[in-house]
């Protein structure tokens, strides 16, 4: 019995001491939360490498952006943050910043101007849909293909995906209704401008189905940013859909037989949002790194490690040449010209509305 | 009669219920440090998840006023509510605006009803811009002391002031907590906003005593009704309201219908349309695949536990390592393993191509594509199984096996169920093989020949000896492989493709991207309440403490 | 099953090495996924592909940098590190309660001891999405609950270093449980009486006589709440924050994130691990059955 008590004793002292210890919380430490992957190490090289140097903050990385609002909302509701910055796609900034989770920022006080003499504003432009939301990059969904397993005639419209007769074999998609849905009716005859208006009714949701029925016994669906590399890389699909900059790290650094589709790509963005409820300390170094993190030159340099093209407009000409590999970036971004002929914009407030209802429709739907 | 006595001179009796008492006290003292860190590390949070399966506080806590008065809105009328219950919103939201509320509880009923998330949202923005600024001029007009904060601050802190504008009175301590709040101002120093000057508006003109004496008779009533109206036309829609009643109270069982394809209804509980129905189809194939895991556990783990039963103990337990170390080794690995194996380019189908390409492979065809039936077979009998136990359920999904070998193109191994049910079968067979072990170890191989000497076939012996005796191991390994198995949630997402998934990976999607963890809360509810069943049997079967992990 | 006798039968003979073959396939099935994933993890490419390269075993097909990725990678030895703290701290808190409570549960007269086990055992038996997600909630926001209302305490475990030592000890308190109160069965009472009747005081006794016969159950128990701990990814994912990342969760994200070989090449050296743990435990095992007497046989 007396260890028993020895037991319990050491061991509730220990935990209250360390529990004291984690409430204070290191001051010289901040914790990023990203996505992983080569994403994670283009930000490490373009803004935590030079940022920690600069101040001697240590830059602790987490890789739950996929479950940033879940675990802000546990956080919020405990009322302990333990983020300090969190990179997430736009749709996701709205939701935190509707439901207050996320700091609301002063985009011409707090940011710092365009290198160009523009204001932070005009510098990001239409980027900023929400007041808690600074933006990072503009990236793209799109389609790439095996060069040696697509014939003579390489595709070059994103109806290709719903063409298994030219192009027999596999192809990986989302699993999940979004783009989905949309490339869907857009290659079922539906005019770009309506989609989201056909979308909205049963018969339209209906027609999206039926379309995506042709190819349902050729589709891997994926969950992962690098489920479709990989399985491009191994033969496993023709073509799937994935982030442009996925597709180029597969192309251009793994030297893949594999090129881009950039047809009817779909623009998103993402960038940063700083979760309220900091202590001021706390908030005052994230809005410090923020400012540093987005400023032209860090947002161009961030383009020299993966082609998402930088959400300033000043950064675009600023943005040069791989760092490893010395070919141009430019011609790599979603944003050029020449891949841009032909995109598709993501409706933010409609998916707000009508993602758990096409959530639950899409389940049913692939488990028929 | 004597009574014995003890050494210390007691009574016997009494002297051995007091040191059994002891002995009992001892043992609990050893058991309760234990029984108190699981009891507050482990059933204290899953208690928690249980209870969040049946909260919805949310609506009334963000729309306090509005529950209150849609008591008396007569939800059959086919009339949205009237005036009264949009004023009640109407405070209701800017309130929740201010404090960020409201797109919360949009979304919690949007999972009710399509729209009611946009619905919040956009009320949000227009609720600020309504025309009730024409109450707070024509007040202020009519006597500038309604434009003193201070002035205010006094009337409310006033009883006889209070008693005679209750509304006001609600209104503005509303008010004056979300300004100390959320704007971090002292109310005595701001005017207060339109939604106060409103409820003192309706309260004067329906006769109430103002401090000041306000003669509003020239301000035409501004309509709430119609001003919401105005920002979006869904306010008018009784299914609307509806939701928002049905929701109202602290407590639902409405998770619980989700779960299991059902909603709630204003007469109940109503099945929700074909193409909305997933959950009782996912139960029952997370039951039928956990079965099929099972099965293929005992089919594989059989022969090796009496293998390893029957051999030389120093041989048996060198083979016991190629048991185990699967076992220790890390899941993620092993399934990313079993990719690497399974997929079209994979390890076996290149194997496979490669074997059709040889000579003996092209002579042994016939026997390989005879093989390939009979396992064929044994998966329609499944299939078969389940459209039974389908139809029952009127279900529309029906199993799709993607093993049809049709000549020598490659076999779709994974991301199917066929996937999930090898990778799994590969985890869990420790599982099986372990218990079935500890259990033949004890039955005496003597047995069998003494079967055989009396005369059995090898058969009739092993059936009507052997095996009655093993069968304790198969149900403690057939219990505890299926209730390990209807929980998985790693594996099958990452090898179960579209119709290879359970339960538990729509419970971590509801958590972690729907975020209606409410809904997740009560599949698991449901989920565990299946396997604490199993539990409980096999408690009943082979006794909790009997189960053994190797030797 | 032993050996074959002399005088089988030609059908004996069949049927004991076609029984032995199957064996051997089903062995084959069960260490087939480890086997391939030690030549993978020297690949050179940056995919879990078989390359032509590696088919023709030609050397240029080959390369250790995966192994010197995991070895120089800053967040894979932050991962390492966290594993290597987490897992002995949460092993220690279920082997030294679960041994206490093993003892207490093997005296012969425990009130309510099919209750109390039950619940012990629960942690492996409730899915752990379930315990994951309920303890993701609770550890955010702990609380005791009285019969007046709750009261929370003032610090959260979700995100912290204790947070996720506690779940994993809740997780890996059944196998201790199981595997000591196994060894305590076989263990003879009459010597802790003997010792007790020599003089000795509860707490001697324990130490001196039953816990040196009982500890190759408990040093296996260890050993399965550690490999529970080591190897658990679903809790650490809720409960945990990048400052706990252990080896499984860079490895679920790296899987989920990026596919790269360097999780095999991890893979690899934990299987290295884990034998080199097996044997300690067969060892361990023969130890045991000496010392109680028993013979390997």
């Amino acid at each position: 019995m007396k260890t028993t008590m020895k037991l319990m004793a050491t061991t509730c002292l220990t935990l209250s001491a360390s529990l004291a210890v984690a409430d204070g919380h290191m001051a010289n430490e901040m914790t990023i939360v990203s996505w992983g992957g080569a994403y994670s190490s283009s930000q490490e090289n373009a803004y935590h490498i030079p940022y920690a140097e600069m101040t001697g903050v240590t830059i602790i990385n987490d890789e739950s952006s996929a479950e940033a609002v879940a675990k802000l909302r546990a956080m919020n509701e405990a009322g302990n943050v333990t983020w300090d910055v969190v990179d997430v796609v736009a749709s996701d900034a709205i939701r935190l910043c509707d439901e207050g989770l996320a700091l609301e920022i002063d985009f011409d006080e707090q940011l710092a101007p365009g290198d160009d003499g523009s204001t932070p504003t005009e510098d990001f432009g239409d980027l900023l849909v929400s007041d808690c939301f600074i933006p990072q990059i503009v990236y793209s969904t799109t389609f790439g293909y095996r060069t040696d397993l697509v014939g003579d005639t390489a595709p070059t419209d994103v109806c290709a995906i719903f063409d298994t007769e030219t192009y027999p074999g596999m192809r990986s998609l989302e699993k999940r209704p979004i783009n989905n849905m949309e490339w869907a009716l857009l290659c079922d005859g539906v005019a770009k401008g309506d989609v989201y208006d056909v979308l909205e009714t049963e018969e339209g949701q209906a027609q999206a189905f039926a379309k995506l029925d042709t190819i349902k016994d050729s589709v891997i669906w994926w969950s992962a940013g690098a489920d479709t590399p990989q399985l491009l890389a191994d033969g496993e699909v023709v073509m799937g859909s994935t982030y442009n900059g996925r597709l180029f790290s597969l192309i251009e650094e793994q030297d893949q037989p594999v090129a881009m589709l950039w047809d009817a790509q779909v623009f998103d963005l993402d960038g940063w949002i700083i979760p309220a409820g900091l202590t001021p300390e706390r908030e005052a170094r994230a809005l410090d790194y923020v400012r540093f993190a987005t400023d032209t030159q860090r947002l161009a340099d961030q383009s020299k490690y993966i082609a998402y093209g930088p959400a300033r407009a000043s950064s675009a000409p600023l943005v040069g040449q791989h760092a490893t590999l010395g070919i141009d970036m430019a011609p790599h971004m979603p944003t050029d010209p020449a891949n841009a002929t032909n995109t598709f914009l993501y409706n933010y407030t409609w998916w707000a509305d009508y993602r758990d209802d096409l959530d639950a429709k899409f389940q049913v739907w692939l488990s028929q | 009669m004597t009574l014995v006595l003890a050494a210390d001179g007691r009574p016997l009796k009494a002297s051995l219920n007091r040191a059994l008492r002891r002995q009992k006290l001892r043992a609990l003292m050893l058991i309760a440090p234990l029984l108190i860190f699981i009891l507050v590390s482990f059933v204290m949070p899953i208690a928690d998840m249980l209870f969040r399966s049946v909260e919805n506080e949310i609506v009334v806590e963000t729309l306090p006023r509005t529950v209150a008065t849609l008591d008396g809105w007569d939800s059959e009328s086919g009339q949205a509510p009237d005036e009264d219950v949009f004023t009640a919103l109407y405070f209701d939201m800017v309130l929740a605006t201010e404090y960020k509320t409201h797109t919360r509880l949009g979304s919690r009923l949007n999972y009710e009803m399509t729209g009611i998330s946009s619905l919040f949202r956009k009320s949000g923005r227009g609720v600020g811009r309504f025309d009730t600024d024409t109450y707070t001029d024509a007040i202020q007009a009519a006597d500038p002391a309604y434009a003193d904060p201070a002035q205010w601050a006094a009337w409310m802190a006033d009883d006889t002031v209070r008693a005679a504008l209750p509304m006001t009175a609600n209104t503005y301590d509303a008010w004056a907590a979300m300004i100390i709040e959320t704007e971090e101002d002292v109310p005595a120093e701001e005017v207060p906003w339109n939604f106060v000057f409103t409820s003192l508006y309706l309260e004067v003109t329906e006769g109430a005593e103002p401090p000041v004496a306000l003669d509003l008779s020239g301000v035409p009533l501004v309509s709430l009704r119609d001003q919401f109206a105005d920002v979006d036309e869904d306010w008018l829609d009784p299914e609307v309201w509806q939701v928002v009643k049905i929701y109202s109270p602290e407590y639902t069982n409405g998770y619980f219908l989700n779960s299991v394809d059902r909603f709630k209804g204003a007469e109940g509980a109503e099945v929700r349309p074909e193409n909305e129905q997933i959950y009782i189809t996912l139960f029952i194939r997370t039951m039928i695949m956990s079965g099929s895991i099972m099965g293929m556990c005992v089919l594989l783990g059989y022969p090796i536990a009496w293998l390893l039963a029957n051999l030389p103990a120093r041989k048996a337990n060198l083979l016991m390592i190629l048991v185990l170390l699967p076992f220790w080794t890390s899941l993620l690995v092993r399934t990313s393993a079993w990719k690497v194996l399974l997929q079209q380019q994979g390890v076996i189908n290149d194997t496979l191509v490669w074997y059709h390409s040889t000579w003996f492979g092209q002579l042994l065809d016939p026997v390989f594509m005879g093989l390939l039936n009979i396992c064929y077979a044994f998966v329609n009998v499944i299939t078969w199984v389940w459209n039974v136990i389908n139809g029952i359920w009127g279900g529309t999904d029906g199993l799709y096996m993607d093993w049809a070998v049709a000549g020598f193109e490659r076999l779709a191994l994974i991301n199917n169920q066929t996937g999930t049910i090898i990778a799994m079968t590969h985890i869990l067979l420790p599982f099986m093989i372990l218990p079935l072990f500890s259990v033949m170890k004890t039955i005496p191989i003597s047995y069998l020949r003494a079967a055989k000497s009396l005369g059995a076939t090898n058969w009739t012996a092993f059936w009507r000896v052997y095996f009655p005796q093993s069968v304790p191991g198969i149900g403690a390994g057939c219990i505890l492989v299926f209730i390990l198995s209807i929980g998985y949630y790693i594996t099958p997402e990452l090898v179960g493709g579209t119709k290879g998934v359970f339960i538990s990976n729509r419970i971590a999607y509801h958590i972690s991207s729907s975020l209606n963890w409410g809904l997740a809360a009560a599949l698991g509810t449901i989920l565990l309440v299946i396997v604490m069943g199993l539990y409980w049997m096999y408690d009943k079967i082979v006794g909790i403490d009997n189960v053994k992990l190797g030797g | 099953m032993s050996a074959l006798p002399a005088y089988a039968t030609t059908g004996q003979r069949i049927w004991y090495y076609s029984f032995r073959v199957i064996c051997g396939l089903i062995f084959f099935f069960l260490i087939a996924p480890i086997v391939v994933i030690i030549p993978l993890s020297f690949n050179a490419e940056n995919f879990f592909t078989f390359t032509p390269e590696m088919l023709s075993l030609d050397p240029a097909g080959f390369s250790t940098k995966h192994y010197q990725d995991f070895f120089t990678s800053s967040d894979w030895q932050l991962a390492l590190r966290n594993s290597l703290k987490i897992a002995p701290v949460a092993t220690f808190l279920s082997v030294s309660l679960g041994t206490l409570a093993a003892i207490g549960l093997s005296q012969s007269h425990v009130p309510f001891r099919r209750a109390i086990m039950a619940i012990l055992i629960s942690p492996m038996i409730v899915p752990l999405i379930i315990s994951a997600t309920g303890m993701y909630f609770f550890y955010s926001n702990p609380y005791i609950p009285t019969p007046f209302g709750r009261i929370d305490l003032p610090f959260t475990l979700t995100g912290t270093y204790w947070g996720v030592v506690l779940a994993h000890a809740a997780l890996g308190i059944p196998f201790v449980i199981i595997t000591v109160t196994a060894t305590l069965v076989g263990f003879d009472q009459s010597l802790t009486r003997a010792a007790a009747n020599m003089g000795a005081n509860p707490v001697t006794t324990f130490f001196r006589v039953q816990m040196p016969l009982i500890l190759p159950g408990v040093v296996s128990g260890g050993l399965f709440a550690f490999i529970t701990s080591f190897d658990e990814v679903v809790v650490v994912l809720f409960v945990g924050s990048a400052g706990q990342k252990t080896l499984p969760w860079q490895m679920f994200t790296g899987l989920r994130e990026q596919i790269s070989p360097t999780i095999l090449a991890v893979a690899t050296i934990l299987i290295a691990v884990s034998v080199v743990l097996l044997i300690v435990v067969e060892m361990l095992r023969r130890r045991s059955e000496r010392l109680r007497g028993l013979s390997p046989a």
